[in-house]
């Protein structure tokens, strides 16, 4: 028999997320109502995970009308549907291969898709050029990332690959990263500054990492997962000429770049910050930037499509790079991909469905702004919590200030303070958040990744458990 | 590796390059796609850009995707996706309601009844369901439970995740994967990438690419002196030879698979394509579960199934799924957790999988229509697999056995001496110099046989059968003659 034991041990060396246990809890729960079980709540509201839809944010209503027809022809004929939907439908129709979203694509991506990819890129960065032979579609950006990951990975021990990772991170990257034979080097971002990059942090990361591990790239994200910090010029400058000077692969997560919302503040990609720094860096710095639909604005997370563009990267490791999206997940589904064109590619002035397509941004933003101020406010008004500003991304990610009891009750039942803090929260008010730990987090510190883009009541009613929880049994001790 | 440079100092070797790539990666090759494609793909350019050519259009016959050739979509399954994507729809009276009705149902199952809200990493609960109780009816009643159903991204991301499972052991230990030749080039791919052990086990062409448990057993044995043999794959109907095992042939490869204590791969994607005279699909679960306890209870097993190929041929979507039978409680926790680092399967291809299991029933709207579209697109396959066989016999040099099913011919080529010589001249494997000798002066793209693997000496293509009929019998004919024309150059 297959047993454990036959396991490919990189498989079963990938961490466990404490986030799949507290669904699994949720899920349970939800079982429960459903079968009738009374709870001092009436249903469970997950506010965990990035995924604005199941929140109550609605699709944008351009991007469904198309991809509507694109999946059914014959929609092109119904006049109720405005004439910029199915001419886009269309011209989308003709780059598939036989007319159809059934067809196979090439591995990287539609290439009409990846042209408007690169023309929104150029547009975006005010002027720096960008080919569509540099951006390659994937399935998510996990998908993409791990091929990036593969690529880099090799030796073992002393000599295994390592990416200096921040902490707190993306939930998925360090499971990502074991399976990819990568060691993570965290480096943590500095709380008290909003979560900001700390260069000597780097240096002092990267020093102690080299003799453990071979560091060879630097992952960041910007805005940040889930800190919403958004780095300024100089802020992205740095990191560039630190990655430079220590021959690092740059690895941007940039899939929050529609959701800045701080005052004063503006998303700046780190590929235009680099073209404006002399030759020898925008010449030979090699970075990789990943962007999704799973973004605040568009939160299409289900139809799993993202890119990457990869600046600075030899043509002969390119075909490689090609080779593996074929076989690793042999192909982004259509919609996915035509959805990319309708993102980076939408309504513009004059166009029909302009004006319904503006509201709908608005109040998606307004929605977010209004969401992280109310929120924030009221969690640095909550004993035993704070919560940095957050300028833009999708989260909140307060800190914890957990009483000595809830840490002992945590050591003798072999999980982590704040999972215990996220179970318990689940099961006396239905409110289920992420625990810090689950994004890396080991300094001893303790934090909750909120999503707050979730519909104004949805908040209200987390807020409130929140609130009620806290003043009920579990009094702070900071 | 260099340590840090000097700010400001040029150092021209980038951070990553050929050198210092992962090694295993190098070794990965994917001939479907490779280099014969990108040159059909360049021609086409030209083409475009007003080249002159001798001939108007490139007929890309190297990968299976029926769409891309004028197949048409199914519309039933169309309208309810596209009924989920903009539920504004199902006010619109001039969709059926059986298509409304299931729209609702899957919108109902998904996070605020969205498609756009990530699902369960193993897909959502109640197309799970559907599943299950689809292959419970394909296989006479055995039952399926839909814990052990895992949808996928397409059946080839199953595959892929299968293989990463199950490989393991350093040197003499390490897993070797047992593969048919010719084999669909996925397996070797992701073998090289996983640095497994392929060994492979040779389909016998003269009896129509039937498998030969004593071949079976040769290689497995053979293989035994260098890795570990931990499982075997098997492509029924076959690609690219269009096998379909016979019933008995399937009971003596799970007997085998037990004996030899083999996981068990069943990649039955081709499952609805079956077009000759007496020839049938057995699902490897049926038979396994019909052998008695003795291996049902033991034989572990995958099966794998998508929504690719048959009569839909949406291979756009991404749809698919895996059945695991007798998996080892532990080893499916470690299946749970490695499919969830990758989030969720594509939404739309969970909701086209769900039709195709759950299709329209005879009490139906839906159903004159559907029936009617469906059993058009595969008698058209069964008509084009038939008019292949024959065309391709009627030509000196060239042996074709049946198409019996799945979408390929594979036939052997006699390629005279001279002709291998140029070929090894040139630096291309013979088949392949004859497939791009083909394509520049056709505009025909085929996909040479030491792409799939084939017996030492011998030469094949892999051609689909795809292209509607008319320009098939071109295509066809177009092929023989330039078999004949190649021929005579050669001798």
């Amino acid at each position: 028999m297959c047993s454990l034991e036959h396991v490919n041990p990189r498989v079963r060396g990938i961490r466990v997320s404490p986030h799949s246990r507290l669904q699994i809890l949720a899920a349970h729960i939800t079982q429960d109502i459903t079968l009738g079980a009374l709870k001092p709540f009436k249903e469970v509201i997950d506010v965990s995970s990035g995924d604005p839809h199941r929140a109550g944010m609605k699709p944008i209503t351009f991007v469904r009308q198309v991809l509507a027809v694109c999946l059914l022809p014959q929609l092109l004929e119904k006049k109720s549907l405005p004439l910029d939907v199915r001419l886009r439908a269309r011209r989308l129709l003709e780059a598939c291969d036989g007319g159809s979203v059934g067809s196979y694509t090439a591995s990287s991506g539609i290439l009409h898709v990846r042209q408007s990819i690169a023309e929104f890129i150029m547009r975006r960065d005010g002027g720096v050029p960008s080919y569509a032979k540099d951006v390659l579609i994937s399935a998510g950006f996990q998908s993409a990332l791990m091929v990036v990951v593969k690529l880099l990975a090799s030796g073992e021990e002393e000599t295994q690959t390592g990416m200096l990772t921040p902490m707190p991170c993306p939930h998925t990257l360090p499971a990502l990263l074991d399976e990819g034979g990568v060691t993570l080097v965290p480096y943590q971002l500095m709380e008290d500054r909003g979560w900001a990059v700390d260069l000597d942090e780097l240096h002092r990361t990267l020093k102690t990492a080299r003799g453990r591990c071979e560091p060879r790239a630097i992952y960041i994200s910007n805005p940040g997962n889930p800190t919403g910090h958004v780095q300024d010029w100089k802020s992205i400058e740095e990191v560039i000429q630190f990655a430079a000077a220590e021959r690092l692969l740059l690895l941007v997560d940039e899939v929050y770049q529609d959701s800045v919302y701080g005052e004063g503040r503006e998303f700046i990609s780190y590929k235009r910050v680099l073209f404006e720094m002399d030759k020898e860096y925008s010449e030979t710095v090699q970075l990789v930037s990943f962007h999704s639909l799973s973004t605040g604005q568009m939160g299409e997370c289900g139809l799993r499509a993202g890119y990457m563009e990869l600046v600075n990267i030899d043509p002969e490791v390119m075909h490689f790079v090609d080779t593996m999206l074929c076989i690793s997940i042999t192909g982004t589904p259509v919609t996915g991909q035509l959805a990319l064109d309708l993102m980076v590619n939408p309504p513009q002035p004059g166009d029909l469905s302009f004006d319904t397509y503006t509201q709908e941004i608005l109040l998606t933003r307004a929605t977010l702004s209004q969401n992280a101020q109310r929120a924030q406010e009221f969690l640095n008004e909550l004993p035993g919590m704070s919560c940095q500003p957050a300028m833009g991304g999708i989260y909140l990610y307060p800190r914890l200030h957990l009483p000595s009891e809830i840490i002992e009750k945590a050591k003798i039942l072999e999980v982590e303070a704040d999972v215990l803090y996220c179970q318990m929260l689940l099961e006396d008010k239905g409110v289920c958040l992420g625990a810090g730990c689950q994004y890396g987090e080991t300094t001893g510190n303790y934090h909750l990744r909120l999503c707050i883009l979730v519909l104004p009541d949805t908040l209200e009613e987390v807020l409130a458990g929140l609130g009620s929880f806290y003043l009920h049994g579990h009094t702070s001790s900071p | 590796m260099s340590q840090h440079a000097a700010s400001g100092s040029a150092s021209r070797v980038k951070v990553l390059n050929l050198d210092n790539m992962n090694p295993n990666v190098r070794k990965v090759e994917y001939a479907v796609r490779g280099a014969i494609v990108q040159r059909a793909l360049q021609i086409e350019k030209e083409l475009k850009e007003g080249v002159k050519k001798p001939f108007a259009e490139v007929i890309k016959a190297n990968i299976g995707d029926a769409h891309a050739m004028g197949q048409k979509p199914i519309t039933f399954l169309r309208q309810v996706l596209a009924l989920c994507t903009y539920p504004d729809l199902l006010e619109d009276n001039k969709f059926p309601e059986d298509a409304k009705q299931r729209a609702r149902r899957i919108l109902d199952a998904c996070g605020g009844r969205s498609i756009g809200a990530y699902s369960t990493s193993q897909g959502i609960e109640c197309i799970r369901q559907d599943v299950a109780r689809y292959i419970e009816k394909r296989d006479g009643g055995i039952p399926s439970n839909a814990d052990n159903i895992y949808l996928s991204t397409g059946a080839s991301d199953a595959i892929v995740t299968m293989l990463k499972l199950l490989v393991c052991g350093e040197g003499r230990d390490r897993t070797g994967v047992m593969i048919s030749i010719p084999q669909y080039p996925l397996y070797s791919a992701a073998l090289a990438d996983l640095a497994a052990v392929q060994i492979k086990y040779y389909l016998d062409e003269d009896k129509c690419w039937s498998l030969d448990i004593a071949e079976l057993k040769r290689a497995v044995d053979a293989a035994r002196q260098h890795c570990n043999p931990r499982v075997i794959c098997i492509i029924n109907p076959g690609n690219p030879t269009g096998q379909v095992q016979s019933r008995q042939c399937i009971e003596d490869v799970i007997r085998f698979a037990k004996e030899e204590h083999l996981f068990l791969m069943a990649d039955e994607v081709y499952q609805d394509n079956v077009y000759a005279e007496g020839c049938k699909f057995h699902s490897f679960k049926r038979v396994l579960f019909e052998m008695g306890p003795e291996y049902s209870a033991t034989v572990e097993m995958a099966s794998f199934h998508s929504t690719s190929k048959c009569y839909m041929g949406e291979c756009g979507f991404r749809g698919g799924y895996m059945e695991v039978i007798n998996m080892d409680p532990e080893v499916k926790a470690q299946l749970t957790k490695i499919v969830s680092v990758r989030l969720c399967p594509p939404v739309p291809g969970q909701a086209l999988l769900d039709m195709v299991v759950n299709p329209p029933q005879p009490d139906e709207p839906s159903y004159n229509m559907f029936m009617k579209e469906r059993t058009a697109v595969l008698a058209d396959l069964a008509e084009k697999a038939g008019l292949t066989e024959q065309i391709f016999n009627t030509v000196p040099g060239i042996t074709c056995n049946p198409v019996q099913g799945a979408m390929y011919t594979f036939p052997r080529i006699a390629l005279p001496q001279k002709a291998i010589d140029k070929a090894k001249e040139e630096g291309h494997v013979p088949d392949m110099f004859y497939c791009m000798k083909l394509l520049e002066e056709e505009g025909i793209c085929l996909i040479p046989g030491s792409g799939f693997g084939q017996r030492e000496g011998t030469f094949h293509f892999r051609m689909t059968i795809l292209p509607p009929i008319e320009k098939l019998k071109i295509v066809l004919q177009k092929i023989s003659d330039f078999h004949i024309r190649f021929t005579q150059e050669f001798s």
